[in-house]
């Protein structure tokens, strides 16, 4: 029992203290990365590249003065910052973080939480996210704010059942919900990304949508709203949402990663005969992948254009969720068939 | 542990549904109601089905509760006055309703004590394989017919929703002004 709770605390603590790096990180590859698409150079004072600009503008939000607007609703206004981290880091919980392990010859699994609802569970918590951006701007009592978080409860809602569906697909080979298993079927199998490529690039786009990403990014919308539902917060709750922003967008591609491009699993590596070593190849495997696809969120913010909302909705609704669902179908039959 | 759980759920659950009733200002009832929804969805959970537990959290609180949020905020609906006042068939009713409800809390208390506990639901049931059995196999044609319903009542309300105004065409855009109608 007591060896139990130890166990996963440690899980636990190496995957918040991964997951708390990302931010300031995350704010110096975007600012870096634009700069380079842009041809100029960026942040390239602070440290060597600049590395240490993420740590200066943490140190700055700290310090800022912590503004609430008189007309606020003051309850709602302090709670939604911290309503955006709750989502952020608590789905992480469910992703499979590298291969089994055993402790005092005790087996393992490298998952914070075994729980056999696994990938519903994700979707779950992410999907209690909208709450901050919708309460944010309400709070708030300002027009854009108002009208960013009432597109944010639009948007959200209606990516997440496209997401949902091709994330259906996955599991139906794989024959169960957890998150584990469907590396485990990876293994031995394809990466799903092949088979199911449509769903893939369902499930690859609702994820811009769902974190509220370029050319998605119609809550914040900073050339029409101002900054959308956070146009009001200002110092460590603005710093807030940020975090909750480039932490989602993380817990998102670890879960993209696990369910369509093998986790943390490589191939051609025997990870059994590996013990501790094959444990820290498999995180870093995963967090390699994780960076690969931030990089493509950076990428793609400074690449494509903002959608109008009538675009986005015709996009959600008219296209990705009859492709998803027609994916779903095929790969049901497919699995009828025995080709999975 | 699990008793320490249910207590504090349970309790947040009752305490939470009593704020969706009463608070005046529907913004708060809404995220009251969010409250109820995850608690009671965490005591599916301690009742051993995670299954319908993660789902209750999905659809009501993940979709439809947002739905009545976007509703509320689009309205613009502002906090609620006092509407007993003045009103007096909506305060009889009130005091009906009242009764009933504390004779049914009423009745069920008294028979909890007597009845002998009827150990639950069988752990095959409430799992996810058990779930799938009883809906997909032994409940296929009823399970098939609550589908069908659902989608008519989604093409009845698209219907009702599309309803061409006058001076609106049949294709949902808008016909352009006559002529006639500018100065």
């Amino acid at each position: 029992m007591n060896v139990d709770v130890l166990v996963t605390v440690v899980k636990a603590v190496v995957v918040l203290v991964l997951l708390l790096q990302v931010a300031p990180l995350m704010i110096w590859v975007e600012r870096r990365g634009s700069a380079f698409m842009q041809d100029r150079p960026g942040p390239n004072r602070l440290g060597p590249w600049g590395l240490f600009q993420g740590l200066a503008d943490a140190v700055k939000f700290l310090f800022k003065e912590d503004v609430t607007p008189s007309a606020a609703d003051k309850p709602l206004y302090l709670m939604a910052p911290v309503l955006a981290l709750l989502p952020a880091f608590t789905t992480s919980v469910v992703i499979p973080w590298g291969p089994d392990f055993k402790w005092d010859g005790q087996p393992y699994r490298f998952v914070i939480a075994n729980a056999d609802t696994g990938v519903l569970l994700f979707l779950a918590l992410a999907s209690l996210g909208v709450y901050s951006l919708v309460l944010a701007g309400y709070a708030s009592n300002n027009k854009f704010s108002l009208i960013g978080s009432i597109r944010a409860s639009a948007q959200l809602i209606s990516y997440e059942l496209a997401m949902t569906i091709s994330v259906l697909a996955v599991v139906i080979p794989v024959n169960s919900f957890h998150l584990g298993d469907v590396v485990e079927y990876q293994r031995s199998h394809l990466w799903n990304f092949l088979p199911q490529l449509p769903g893939f690039l369902v499930f690859a786009v609702a994820a811009f949508a769902e974190t509220n990403r370029l050319p998605f990014d119609l809550p914040e919308a900073e050339s029409e709203l101002i900054a959308g539902f956070h146009t009001e917060y200002s110092a460590m709750r603005f710093a807030a949402f940020f975090m909750a922003e480039y932490t989602s967008m993380a817990a998102l591609s670890a879960l993209g990663v696990t369910l369509y491009f093998g986790g943390w699993s490589l191939p051609w590596i025997n990870y059994e005969g590996l013990g501790w070593r094959g444990v820290l190849i498999g995180l870093g495997t995963l967090l390699a992948k994780v960076a690969v696809c931030m990089f493509i969120f950076v990428w793609v913010r400074w690449t494509f254009p903002r959608f109008r909302y009538d675009q986005l909705m015709r996009l959600g609704w008219k296209f990705l969720l009859p492709v998803a669902i027609l994916n779903l179908i095929a790969v049901a039959a497919m699995t009828l068939a025995g080709w999975l | 542990m699990e008793l320490l759980a249910f207590l504090i759920f349970a309790f947040l659950a009752v305490a939470s549904a009593l704020v969706v009733v009463a608070h005046k200002n529907p913004v708060y009832s809404t995220m009251a109601l969010v409250v109820t929804l995850f608690s009671v969805a965490v005591l599916f959970v301690l009742l051993g089905s995670p299954f319908i537990g993660v789902l209750q959290v999905l659809i009501y609180t993940g979709a439809i509760v947002v739905l009545f949020l976007f509703v509320i905020m689009l309205l613009n609906i502002g906090r609620e006055e006092s509407q007993l006042a003045g009103h007096k068939p909506q305060f009889f009713a009130s005091i009906l309703g009242a009764i009933v409800f504390g004779g049914l809390v009423i009745f069920t208390l008294l028979n909890v004590a007597t009845t002998p506990a009827p150990g639950g639901p069988s752990t095959e049931l409430v799992s996810l394989e058990g779930l799938a059995n009883t809906l997909f196999k032994e409940y296929l044609l009823p399970f098939e017919i609550i589908g069908l319903l659902l989608l008519v009542a989604v093409i009845g309300a698209t219907v009702a929703a599309r309803r061409t105004q006058p001076g609106e065409s049949t294709t949902g855009v808008a016909e352009p002004p006559k002529e006639e109608a500018q100065p």
